[in-house]
């Protein structure tokens, strides 16, 4: 095709721009990199992810008001106290993550130039993600107690629609956080693996989807605090 | 090849609608009072989309034919005005019928479902199970008994799970396999289910409503000409599906009240 | 070629050498698309040699069909089908056109495959994600089939699986035990499956697109592909619940969909308060939606492919693109219409009415767009073109229909009758279908570098789009005249009259299949026989058209292609009558 005959290529504007452009597939001199730059792509993932398991648990959640509304044996049951507890417990996993984040974003970015000072600041920022793992693995130590709890009350998964929902939103939930537990150890081993480079470790999807774990668990709480 | 997808189009199209019009095959003459608005109504709708449906194959095939023109002096041209007519279009027609439909539509709908029954109608249990239907008159104190689930017993005919052992107004009631009823009188039935989803539907009478187990639904409808018609299942029960069916018996009031002393009696 | 920016790049993943990571655990989106695309292939033969079984036993229900006995003995002794028999053929036959055909055909095989090539990037935003999304759907699928294999047979329960038939378990009926449990569990694992596949195709779109590619210049199956996978996201995401809440209700004996008080097989069943239309209302959440996950990318497809063929540009390019929003968007609040007359209240079936209604106005736009486009064309009557004129005449059949089951009055006599039938199977099925053929006639250079056989095409759609008009077109009058879908004999008084109409139906059904087999010969043959393809044998404008036929490993072959023009650029003046999205040449102003 002659190209030599046509015009100067007209120049792209800002709205021409696709959102992933050149530099994305453009490694920077000296330094090989990924196609995309990692950390926004699976920023983007996860959000669409969040969504869709809002949707998850909004079926479940207009499941359970159908279901309450459509027959009289409903039982309500106090919430097995231990509950709260491990509710503070992931709430200061959040605390925990974010701690981690200040240390990940003072060390300072370039690849292969870290100081020592670098890595001394991304090795307490992986200290804090391995106590935000474990904080979330205590947290779901807590709901089998809830679950035991129940248990001793006579209260099983069959019992009564009350029951079933229960174990229905905690236990799916927990299945969700321990995906997120697998995100904590995904994390180290990348961080460990690109000599502490946040940015490429997926810590900000990671973090998005741990938080979002809390905020969903705070809507079950009180789902099951006013519902139950 | 242009000008044989026109043909093949215009030939389907005419062979398709032909037979519409033909009532080659088509609903059975309807015997129930809320009949006539349904039937307005797919008049109206079959109308409609039919010449929606006719001109836009007729409209594809001319357009096809044109295109099939691909000498080398013809321009291509762009339809007239662009889009903008065509969107204009769709969305005034289409609306209109729209609007048209749902108005007339769910007057048809409400006479049916959401008007509420005649206070003075002939109340009929209906009870369905894999695969029958059974069909449970009060009596003559004009009281039903309580159902009790446990109590069911295909085996010895006590379909509904009646005590009369306990229960004083189960005793006289009258429990059949078909439904009997009086022409021109208005029908309340309710309708239970022993088992799974089951559906009543009657084409004559211009009524269809699922069966749903846990719920009592209500259904009425008047029957204005005396026959034997079908009852069939429509909601997908399991394996004798096809094979479950009872007969509406329409009789005139004297023969029904002669039927109904009969069964009284037995 | 117009791309300024060769440069070297690094691809994320190299290209593997090995058989099992190049051919079968493969990261590369173009190797799961043609994944996806044989196990629909392999599903649609399978699904329609189940309806081959149905219509000769709808037809003459005592004669022995070969190989039928040799498939379930139980169920069909000497090849002669038992009622529960067919019942489990209509539940597979619909389960596995709906998910593992219509589902993986044009969005998951065309869209993975082309998806990122249309929008310059080298492969899926997560290609792990990607391979473990085909290889999770392909453990959905030997579930399913393991359902055939198992003592009771399939479930018999249908694709809607409606509780408490298929809650309560074997004493419900046969293969309502294990067979609907393998159904139940199958479906679980393909939503997981398709909620990965939507999570990739909205990440891939939003982040990977090449320099220029802004949102309105994307091709239109791109955008249907993109507006799909959200909608698939959101569908997907109720149906897995509903499957989870059945399975508890099948295993753990909880009590979601089934009442107290059930009697079955004389038995008093242990659940109480539980809710039927509960799942009716779960599963049309996703089971509307769904619809529309099967018909859209053929929308797109269609759009796409005509203009290339009909040598000008589509139609009203924003508004195909924003009605195919508006029906994403509306399909979210319709699918109280199919409940019309199963117990919901009645009012709501006027709510659910009129957005149904409404979702006519954007398909009509659809539909007379692409009929503008049609109009004053130069038409090259390519096969994939035939199959998209095709699509447009099944569009129209397929919905005209609607607007009858649309209204909650006609209902009372047309739900559950062949009517509907008719109806899905046109717009959903067909006109569906009708889009995978033109995107395979039309693709199919680009994916094995060789041309299909044009004349086997043809033929192939002479004989499908005559052979669907007659199969489909008289289920309306079978409809009309009251005849119950789901029903594996006639024994009604009403509907004997009816049976020679079956008659006709599988004859045509039959012949219509067998035509199927052409294209099986001419996709096998091409593939290895066939014409060698150019790099851009339509004279078409996507990106996909910008390389090699098949294009390499990572698409470009390590150049980055700017994208300077939108992909609707046909009959332009000048030495060719179209301008690549590549091409710096300045488009016309129109």
């Amino acid at each position: 095709m002659a190209t030599t005959t046509l015009p100067p290529p007209p120049e792209l504007t800002a709205d021409d721009q696709g959102r992933g452009g050149t530099p994305k597939f453009t490694p920077r001199p000296g330094h090989v990199t990924a196609s995309g730059s990692h950390a926004e792509k699976s920023e983007t993932g996860v959000w669409v992810a969040v969504a869709a398991i809002s949707m998850f648990f909004a079926a479940f959640t207009s499941s359970m008001i159908v279901r309450q509304g459509v027959s009289p044996d409903w039982l309500h049951f106090e919430l097995p106290r231990v509950m709260y507890i491990s509710t503070l417990v992931l709430l200061a996993s959040s605390v925990t993550l974010e701690l981690a984040r200040r240390r990940f974003t003072a060390a300072s970015d370039p690849v292969g130039s870290a100081t020592a000072q670098d890595r001394s600041q991304v090795s307490k920022g992986m200290y804090w993600m391995y106590v935000t793992g474990g904080l979330g693995f205590l947290f779901v130590l807590g709901q089998l107690l809830a679950w035991r709890n129940l248990r001793a009350q006579g209260l099983y998964l069959a019992t009564n629609p009350s029951s079933s929902f229960f174990y229905v939103f905690t236990g799916t939930h927990a299945i969700h956080l321990l995906g997120g537990i697998c995100g904590v150890v995904y994390v180290l081993s990348r961080l460990r693996k690109t000599n502490g480079v946040a940015r490429k470790s997926g810590f900000g999807a990671f973090s998005i989807y741990w938080h979002f774990m809390d905020i969903l668990w705070v809507y079950l709480l009180l789902l099951l605090v006013f519902r139950f | 090849m242009g000008k044989l997808f026109a043909a093949v189009v215009v030939i389907i199209t005419v062979v398709s609608v032909g037979i519409f019009i033909a009532h080659t095959w088509w609903l059975p003459v309807d015997i129930s009072t809320t009949g006539p608005a349904v039937d307005h109504q797919l008049d109206e709708t079959m109308v409609g989309t039919g010449v929606l449906f006719f001109a836009s194959q007729i409209m594809l095939a001319m357009f096809v034919w044109g295109a099939s023109n691909t000498s080398s002096t013809k321009k291509i041209k762009i339809f007239p005005g662009g889009s903008t007519p065509l969107v204009a279009f769709a969305i005034i027609l289409v609306g209109i019928e729209i609007l048209t439909l749902t108005f007339v539509g769910s007057r048809a709908w409400g006479a049916i479902y959401i008007a509420p029954p005649d206070p003075n109608s002939l109340k009929i249990d209906v009870q369905a199970e894999q695969f029958a239907f059974y069909f449970r008159y009060p009596g003559p104190d004009g009281v039903f008994g309580g159902i009790h689930p446990d109590k069911i017993d295909d085996g010895s005919g006590n379909y509904f799970g009646l005590d009369p052992a306990n229960d004083v107004p189960a005793r006289d009631d009258i429990v059949v396999g078909s439904l009997t009823i009086p022409v021109n009188k208005p029908i309340w039935l309710t309708l239970h289910s022993k088992d799974v989803g089951h559906s009543f539907f009657v084409r004559e009478l211009r009524v269809q409503q699922d069966f749903v187990p846990g719920l009592d639904i209500p259904v009425h409808f008047t029957a204005t000409k005396i026959g034997k018609y079908e009852i069939v299942c429509t909601q997908l029960c399991g394996l004798g599906h096809y094979n479950m069916k009872a007969y509406l018996d329409v009789l005139s009031q004297d023969d029904y009240d002669q039927w109904l002393k009969t069964q009284a009696g037995q | 070629m117009h791309d300024v920016s060769a440069q070297p790049v690094a691809h994320q993943h190299s290209a593997p050498t090995g058989f099992i990571r190049k051919w079968v655990f493969s990261l590369d989106h173009k190797v799961i698309g043609k994944q996806y695309y044989a196990l629909a292939l392999v599903s649609v033969f399978i699904g329609m040699i189940l309806s081959w079984f149905m219509r000769i036993h709808l037809a003459w229900p005592n004669w022995p069909i070969p190989l039928l006995d040799k498939l379930s003995a139980v169920g069909a002794p000497a090849g002669v089908m038992t009622p529960e028999y067919y019942l489990s053929l209509l539940t597979m036959h619909g389960t596995i056109m709906v998910f593992f055909v219509l589902t993986n055909a044009p969005f998951a095989a065309f869209g993975n495959y082309f998806l990122p090539i249309q929008i310059g990037a080298e492969d899926m935003a997560f290609p792990r994600f990607n391979m473990m999304s085909f290889w999770t759907t392909f453990v959905a699928w030997l579930v399913m089939m393991a359902a055939f294999f198992v003592a009771d047979g399939p479930p018999i329960s249908g694709w809607t699986a409606y509780a408490p038939l298929s809650a309560v378990g074997g004493d419900a009926g046969p293969g309502l035990a294990m067979g609907q449990n393998l159904w139940a569990i199958s479906i679980a694992i393909f939503c997981i499956a398709s909620l990965l596949g939507a999570l990739n195709f909205i990440s891939t779109t939003l982040d990977l697109r090449t320099k220029g590619m802004s949102l309105s210049r994307m091709p239109f199956c791109s955008w249907a592909w993109f507006i799909t996978s959200i909608i698939a996201l959101l569908a997907f995401a109720v149906l897995l619940p509903a499957c989870i809440l059945l399975i508890l209700d099948r295993t753990a004996g909880t009590s979601f969909f089934i009442p107290a008080g059930l009697v079955l097989s004389d038995k008093l069943q242990p659940h109480s308060g539980g809710s039927p239309l509960l799942w009716q209302h779960l599963f049309w959440f996703f089971g509307h939606p769904e619809v529309y996950i099967a018909i859209l990318p053929s929308i797109g497809i269609v759009a796409t492919i005509l203009p290339v063929f009909a040598r000008k540009p589509l139609l009203g390019a924003r508004a195909v693109v924003g009605s195919m929003i508006a029906i994403g968007f509306l399909s979210y609040m319709v699918w109280g219409h199919h409940m019309f007359v199963s117990g919901m209240n009645p009012f709501s079936a006027d709510l659910f009415s009129v957005p149904t209604l409404i979702i006519t106005i954007p398909a009509t736009i659809l539909t007379l767009l692409l009929l503008g486009t049609v109009y004053g064309a130069k038409m090259r009557f390519t096969s994939a073109a035939l199959f998209c004129l095709g699509f447009i005449s099944v569009f129209i059949s397929g919905g005209i229909s609607g607007f009858f089951l649309a209204q909650p009055s006609l209902d009372t006599i047309l739900h559950a009758t062949y009517f509907v039938v008719a109806h899905f199977h046109f717009v959903m099925a067909v006109a569906s279908i009708f889009g995978v053929f033109a995107g395979t006639y039309f693709w199919f250079p680009k994916m094995t570098g060789r041309m299909m056989s044009e004349p086997l095409g043809k033929l192939h759609f002479w004989l499908t789009f005559i052979g669907v008009y007659a199969i489909f077109m008289p289920m309306h009058y079978l409809g009309l005249a009251g005849n119950i879908r789901r029903y594996s004999a006639f024994v009604d008084d009403f509907m004997i009259p009816l049976i020679p109409v079956h008659k006709f139906i599988t004859i045509v059904a039959l012949l219509t299949g067998a035509a199927q087999l052409i294209f099986l010969y001419n996709l096998i043959h091409s593939r290895f026989r066939g014409a060698i393809a150019s790099e851009n044998p339509w004279e078409a404008t996507s990106l996909e058209w910008s390389t090699s036929s098949p294009p390499p490993f990572d698409n470009f072959g390590g150049r980055h292609l700017i994208v300077y023009n939108g992909p609707n650029e046909y009959g332009t003046d000048g030495p060719q009558d179209y301008i690549m999205q590549t091409s710096p040449e300045k488009a016309p102003v129109r």
